[in-house]
C-alpha cells in the first residue's frame, strides 16, 4: 500500500533492508570470532563452497536492498525500462 | 590454512574497506571494472597476507558483478551471449596466465613477480589507456559527443569477415561476428586478469574497438565476465581455505551500493564519457606502477637507490592508485549531476 501510495518501493527496502541487517549483524557479532569465522577457512569436505554461498546469500539481500535504497533516496535510471533499447536510444541521442 | 590467516579486524580497517570498497564499486558499475588495484594492496597493508588479499578481493567481486549485471540487464545493456562466449576463454586465459606468474616466480622470487606484474601494468595500460583516451578526445572535439558512437575500423573489418560455422549474432551489441575473434580477445583479458587482477582494462576496449560493441554495452557485458571469472576464482582460492570472508563481505557492504549508484549513472552520460572514465584511471594507474618499477629493480640488484627513497617511491605509488580510483569516481558523479540536471 505504502509502495503504491508513494511510488517508492518502501515495504521491498525495508524487507531486503532486514535481511542485510541479519547478514551483516551476524557478520560483525563474529568479526574477531575465530571459532566461527575459522568455518570459512577450511579445506575438507563441503567447507571450500562456504564462502561461495555466503557471497551469494549477502549479495541477494544487500544487493536488493542497494537497489531499493536509491530508489527510496530518488536516485533512479533515465532510461529504466527493462531491454528497451530503441527508449536507450532515443534518449541518449536526446541528451544535452 | 586454517584460522592463522585471519588478522584482527578494528574500526579503522573496516572503515577502510568500507570507503574503498564503496569507490571501487561505482567505478566497477560503470566501466565494469575497478577497484582490484587499490583492495589487493590496501588489504596487504593493513596486514593480510597477499594471497589471501588477492582471495578475498575476489570473492567480493562476483557477487558485486552480478549485482552490477542484473542492474544494467535492466537497462539493455548487456550482452549475456557474449559475455559468456568471453568468459569462456578467459576462464583459459586465467589458468594460462596463473602458470606464467607460477614459473615467474620460481625463477625469480616475489620481487620478480612483481616487476612482471608492475611491467605488464605499465605496458598494458598505457598502450591501451592511450588509445580510449584518445578516441574520447577525439570524439569530444568532433562535436559528435550526443551522437552514438562511430564502429571502429578494425572493428569493421572484423565483422565483415565471414568464416562459414562460425559466425555468431550478438543483439544486444548489435554485431555479428566470427567467435574465432572472440577467441583470444577473452583469452587475453583472462590472462590480464591473472596478472594485474583487473581483466577489464583489455576486455572492454577489445569488445569496443575489435568487435565493436558500443562502450555502454561493452563495459555492462563486462560484468558477466567478472562474475564468472570472479565465482570460478572464488572456488580455487577457497579450495585453499585462502578466502577471509569478513573482509569480501565488508567490501561488499559498501560495493553494492557504489555498483548501483554507477549502474544508474550509465544512463544519464553521453556514450564516451566512459571511455573518458576508463582512459584516465588506466593511464593513472600505468604512472602509478611505472614509479614503483625501479624499487623492484634495486630489489632484484640490477640498479641502487636510496633505502629511503624505495619507501617514498613505494607511498606515493599507492596514493597514486588511491588517486586512479577517486578521479574516477568525481568524474562519474559530476557527469551524473550534469545529466540529471539536464532532464530535471
Amino acid at each position: 500500500m505504502a509502495e503504491r501510495s508513494s511510488g517508492k518501493p518502501w515495504l521491498r527496502f525495508v524487507l531486503y533492508g532486514l535481511g542485510s541487517v541479519v547478514c551483516y549483524g551476524w557478520l560483525f557479532a563474529n568479526l574477531n570470532d575465530r571459532s566461527v569465522i575459522g568455518y570459512f577457512t577450511r579445506t575438507d569436505g563441503w567447507f571450500p563452497l562456504l564462502p561461495v554461498v555466503t557471497a551469494f546469500v549477502f549479495s541477494y539481500f544487500h544487493g536488493a536492498f542497494t537497489g531499493y535504497f536509491w530508489d527510496v533516496m530518488g536516485v533512479t535510471a533515465k532510461a529504466a525500462k527493462p531491454v528497451d533499447k530503441k527508449v536507450l536510444d532515443q534518449a541518449e541521442g536526446s541528451e544535452d | 590454512m586454517g584460522e592463522s590467516i585471519l588478522i584482527d579486524l578494528n574500526w579503522q580497517s573496516v572503515g577502510f574497506l568500507l570507503i574503498v570498497g564503496f569507490i571501487g564499486g561505482l567505478v566497477s558499475g560503470f566501466i565494469g571494472s575497478g577497484g582490484a588495484f587499490v583492495l589487493t594492496p590496501g588489504m596487504m597493508s593493513l596486514g593480510v597476507p597477499g594471497l589471501v588479499a588477492v582471495a578475498s578481493n575476489i570473492c567480493h567481486k562476483f557477487p558485486k558483478a552480478l549485482v552490477g549485471a542484473i542492474k544494467r540487464n535492466k537497462y539493455g545493456q548487456v550482452d549475456v551471449k557474449l559475455g559468456l562466449f568471453m568468459s569462456a576463454t578467459a576462464a583459459l586465459g586465467m589458468w594460462w596466465g596463473a602458470g606464467v606468474q607460477q614459473n615467474i616466480k620460481a625463477a625469480y622470487g616475489e620481487v620478480g613477480s612483481n616487476l612482471y606484474v608492475s611491467l605488464a601494468f605499465v605496458i598494458v595500460l598505457s598502450i591501451v589507456g592511450g588509445f580510449v583516451m584518445r578516441d574520447a578526445l577525439r570524439i569530444m572535439r568532433s562535436g559528435r559527443a550526443h551522437e552514438e558512437e562511430e564502429t571502429s575500423p578494425l572493428a569493421r573489418w572484423v565483422q565483415s569477415i565471414e568464416i562459414p560455422g562460425t559466425m555468431v549474432t550478438f543483439k544486444v551489441a548489435k554485431v555479428r561476428v566470427s567467435f574465432l575473434f572472440i577467441l583470444p580477445l577473452g583469452f587475453a583479458t583472462g590472462l590480464l586478469a591473472s596478472t594485474i587482477a583487473v581483466g577489464g582494462f583489455v576486455g572492454v576496449p577489445g569488445m569496443m574497438y575489435l568487435l565493436g560493441a558500443p562502450g555502454i554495452v561493452a563495459s555492462a557485458t563486462e560484468l558477466v565476465i567478472a562474475f564468472c571469472m570472479g565465482l570460478g576464482g572464488t572456488l580455487k582460492y577457497a579450495l585453499g581455505g585462502f578466502v577471509d570472508i569478513r573482509l569480501a563481505m565488508l567490501i561488499l557492504l559498501a560495493s553494492l551500493f557504489g555498483v548501483q549508484l554507477g549502474a544508474i549513472g550509465t544512463t544519464f552520460v553521453r556514450p564516451y564519457v566512459i571511455k573518458v572514465v576508463m582512459a584516465t584511471i588506466m593511464l593513472i594507474v600505468a604512472v602509478s606502477r611505472a614509479l614503483v618499477v625501479p624499487v623492484y629493480l634495486t630489489e632484484l640488484g640490477r640498479m641502487t637507490l636510496d633505502p629511503a627513497l624505495m619507501v617514498l617511491l613505494k607511498r606515493v605509488s599507492f596514493a597514486f592508485m588511491v588517486l586512479a580510483l577517486a578521479v574516477g569516481a568525481v568524474i562519474i558523479v559530476g557527469a551524473m549531476i550534469r545529466g540529471h540536471r539536464a532532464h530535471g
